[in-house]
């Protein structure tokens, strides 16, 4: 007995010294202080742990919250959840060729899923080649969304319940950059596997793209063998704050299949416009998306599923305390407000030529407390109107979520 | 923080009051109804059919729900069209993808067609609540409001709809056939016998769902695996039936007791009769009870220009069944905030609807028509309380 607690502690204390590392030997990844990052630079502008010399780097970051929401005087009760545990691995392969992951648990492991796998060949400041799973930069949000980055618990309604945020796809493009002075010019342009029928038949009961990524296949064929293009266009100003002007489109039916034609070719064709600025003085950060829609959805379906969408949010955060509090020397308190609106089927009936309505609007107080910069506290309230497709009186939803999101 | 919460309950949603709602179960429903409506309640309002949960191929609604918004009157959007010929003799285009046309597709296929030779009908969804309690009205009590010859002499001869039982549909213990036919009560031309027969063909007919009732694929015309299960359907029956009874609101103002008055003294009672009892049912809170459904279940004559040269059954084409007038006021808040009444949703406003009654209802219309301004508007609010 006494041999098996000795060889017991003995392996407890070795695997214990293995497992720790000399402090000195991580480093975190150089922070860019330009101030003319874009959000494409969203997944290189993480904070990275590099161990050694060794050119692989780690990061991550995880969010989990407690709400209670309350519609038309009905809770669900206390909820506790955890949201996402998110992975990266990055590897610097030669000083111009890289290689970035992200991987992503979705309420516990309740979605698995690899957001980003690429690799990335720099030609030119204005040729990069990159292959893998991309994020399609439509919008903003969908590039730029890691959780500790916002003041809010929520993601926008907009990015994930009309646009399909987080929406990956295994293809290839090209990006590149332009600096000047004050100014920096980017675009990006990709060709990867695109949507499916099922934003028009799903279970939302709406024309929904989140809806495609049910399809776990499209990282391994594309659903009807046309590509989808994804193009942005992006300008940022040192002074004045980054504008984002993106598309994507292409055929998102099965319109043929074993050599037999199935049906016309339908497209679905999305805008988007982004914008964000730093107001000098009072340092208030506002940062908004609006896109629209448009599925070629056919005359003698159900007007259930809309032919167009559109709508956005905008977000303001304002640094009211900076200074220590609790030892932390950088700490900082935001007051924040997200105000968005989402109208899933714009349109009118064919029957009475009134509009269709199975739209959302919400409104959102927070607080957040940054005790550095990778790490967030947050509480939000959330007050939600949201219509059915007839318009008849608004469904309220409201309630309390508190949270906490880090980087690691 | 918890308690901070609790504290903040003010600034969350407060429910509606109860008889500004139409949903919500009976009340007295035991802990075990109560699981079974809220699983009737998901299989209703819930549960949205794709291509790949049996829609279609051709269809009118994608969910029970589309049709019914907070188990109320349905919109335009999804009224449903049925087809067929202009008499009793039963419907001669079955064949042809009858009684209802599909007028929806899934991407890639073609939505059906009114057939030539056919005539039709648009009906707009009815309220859903209440109508556990009007299953359970006996036969007896339907025949003792029906006067087929106008014997008292008020210009009212309601009859029944007999039709003949499908063979999934087993008769009520008060069930009162005559000639091997069964007196059936939902449905705007009283066409459906019970809950069951109603859900099974809304099922088939309005989304393309087979069920093992109901096996024909409204597009192939052949039978195929049931595609919601029997259980499902039962449960959506079980939540028809336990769907509370609309509650009044302000039955005490004035106005609204005047209306009441001239409600019963302009004849409109005559059809939509105030008070009906339900017979015994394994469900307490539905056994013998008395309620309020301003319906008599029977058929009426409603004149020409309610005559679409359609019908279901026994029921001429002018024949129309009482619909209940309880919930009428909530209507608004399941048609988008406004009216769409009478059988195809023609009429925008209670007064445009009381105007479009003829037949039977042309002496009652008259008499509200010689109704003085203050006399209307009375009634209308009775009407809009209900």
């Amino acid at each position: 007995m006494r041999l098996f607690i000795s060889s017991l502690t003995f392996i407890f204390f070795s695997s214990t010294a293995v497992a720790q590392v000399d402090p000195a030997l991580l480093r975190r990844t150089v922070k860019d202080t330009s101030g003319l990052l874009l959000n494409m630079d969203a997944v290189y502008t993480r904070p990275f742990l590099q161990l050694g010399k060794l050119p692989v780097a780690l990061g991550g970051y995880a969010e989990a919250n407690y709400q209670y929401l309350q519609q038309d005087g009905v809770s669900e009760g206390h909820q506790f959840q955890m949201r996402r545990l998110t992975l990266f691995v990055s590897s610097s392969i030669s000083k111009r060729i890289k290689f970035l992951s992200e991987i992503e648990f979705e309420d516990g492991t309740k979605e698995i899923n690899i957001e980003f796998a690429s690799v990335d060949f720099e030609f030119a400041p204005l040729l990069n080649m990159r292959g893998g799973i991309v994020m399609n930069p439509i919008g903003a949000f969908n590039q730029n969304h890691d959780g500790p980055k916002w003041e809010f618990i929520d993601r926008p309604v907009s990015a994930t319940q009309m646009l399909p945020a987080t929406w990956s796809n295994v293809g290839f493009g090209v990006f590149g950059k332009k600096y000047t002075k004050d100014w920096v010019y980017a675009y990006e342009a990709y060709l990867t596997n695109g949507f499916d029928d099922k934003i028009i038949d799903n279970a939302e009961n709406k024309t929904f793209l989140p809806a495609s990524k049910e399809n776990k296949n499209r990282f391994e064929e594309s659903f009807n063998g046309s590509p989808l293009f994804t193009g942005k266009i992006a300008v940022k100003n040192r002074k004045i704050g980054e504008l984002g002007l993106s598309y994507m489109g292409g055929i998102y039916n099965k319109y043929q299949d074993d050599g037999l034609q199935l049906d016309i070719k339908r497209r679905v064709n999305i805008y988007a416009i982004d914008f964000n600025t730093t107001l000098p003085k009072i340092n208030t950060f506002i940062n908004a998306e609006w896109a629209w829609v448009n599925v070629d959805v056919p005359e003698t379906y159900t007007e259930q599923f809309g032919r167009k969408q559109q709508g956005g949010f905008i977000d303001f955060v304002q640094p009211v305390i900076e200074k220590p509090v609790f030892g932390f020397e950088k700490s900082v308190i935001n007051a924040a407000l997200r105000i968005e609106y989402v109208d899933w089927n714009k349109g009118k009936f064919k029957s009475t030529g009134d509009n269709i309505s199975d739209e959302l609007f919400s409104i959102i107080p927070a607080i957040s407390w940054r005790p550095t910069a990778q790490t967030v506290i947050r509480l939000n309230y959330r007050y939600n109107w949201q219509k059915d497709i007839l318009g008849n009186p608004a469904a309220k939803l409201a309630g309390f979520q508190f949270g906490v999101s880090t980087y690691f | 923080m918890i308690i901070g919460i609790v504290a903040c309950q003010k600034l969350l949603p407060k429910a509606p009051p109860d008889n500004e709602l139409l949903d919500g179960p009976v009340e007295g429903l035991s802990y075990e109804e109560n699981r079974r409506f809220l699983a009737g309640d998901v299989a209703f309002n819930d549960e949205i059919f794709t291509s790949q949960t049996g829609l279609g191929s051709i269809f009118v609604a994608t969910s029970c729900g589309s049709c019914h918004a907070g188990d109320g009157k349905g919109h335009p959007f999804t009224t449903l069209t049925r087809f067929g010929q202009i008499d009793s003799s039963g419907n001669q285009f079955l064949n042809l993808g009858g009684p209802q046309l599909q007028n929806r597709a899934l991407p890639g296929y073609t939505p059906e067609r009114i057939p030539a030779g056919a005539t039709f009908s648009q009906f707009t969804p009815p309220a859903n609540t209440g109508l556990g309690f009007l299953e359970l009205v006996s036969d007896a009590d339907i025949l003792l409001m029906a006067d087929p010859n106008d014997t008292n002499g008020d210009g009212i001869s309601g009859v029944p709809n007999y039709e003949n039982l499908p063979s999934f549909v087993t008769p009520f213990s008060f069930a009162i056939p005559r000639n091997g036919k069964y007196i059936h009560r939902f449905g705007k031309k009283a066409a459906a016998y019970n809950l069951l027969h109603q859900t099974v063909n809304a099922y088939n007919q309005d989304i393309g769902i087979t069920s093992i009732f109901q096996p024909k694929d409204v597009y192939t015309g052949l039978n195929i695996d049931p595609e919601v299960s029997d259980v499902t359907v039962h449960n959506v029956v079980f939540y028809l039936q336990t769907l509370k009874a609309p509650i009044q609101r302000n039955q005490s103002d004035v106005e609204v007791v005047q209306g009441k008055n001239i409600f019963i003294q302009t004849g409109c009672e005559n059809c939509h009769k105030q008070t009906l009892n339900t017979g015994f049912s394994t469900i307490a809170a539905l056994s013998n009870k008395t309620f309020h459904p301003y319906t008599d279940l029977l058929l009426h004559d409603m004149g020409p220009g309610l005559d679409d040269g359609y019908t279901e059954g026994s029921a001429k084409t002018f024949e129309w069944r009482t619909p209940p007038l309880w919930g009428l006021g909530l209507s608004p808040k399941s048609q988008g905030g406004q009216y769409f009444l009478m059988h195809d949703g023609r009429a925008k406003s209670i007064e445009e609807a009381i105007l479009l009654h003829g037949g039977e209802a042309q002496q009652s219309k008259q008499r509200f028509q010689q109704l003085s301004a203050q006399e209307r508007n009375n009634l209308i609010q009775f009407l809009k309380s209900l």
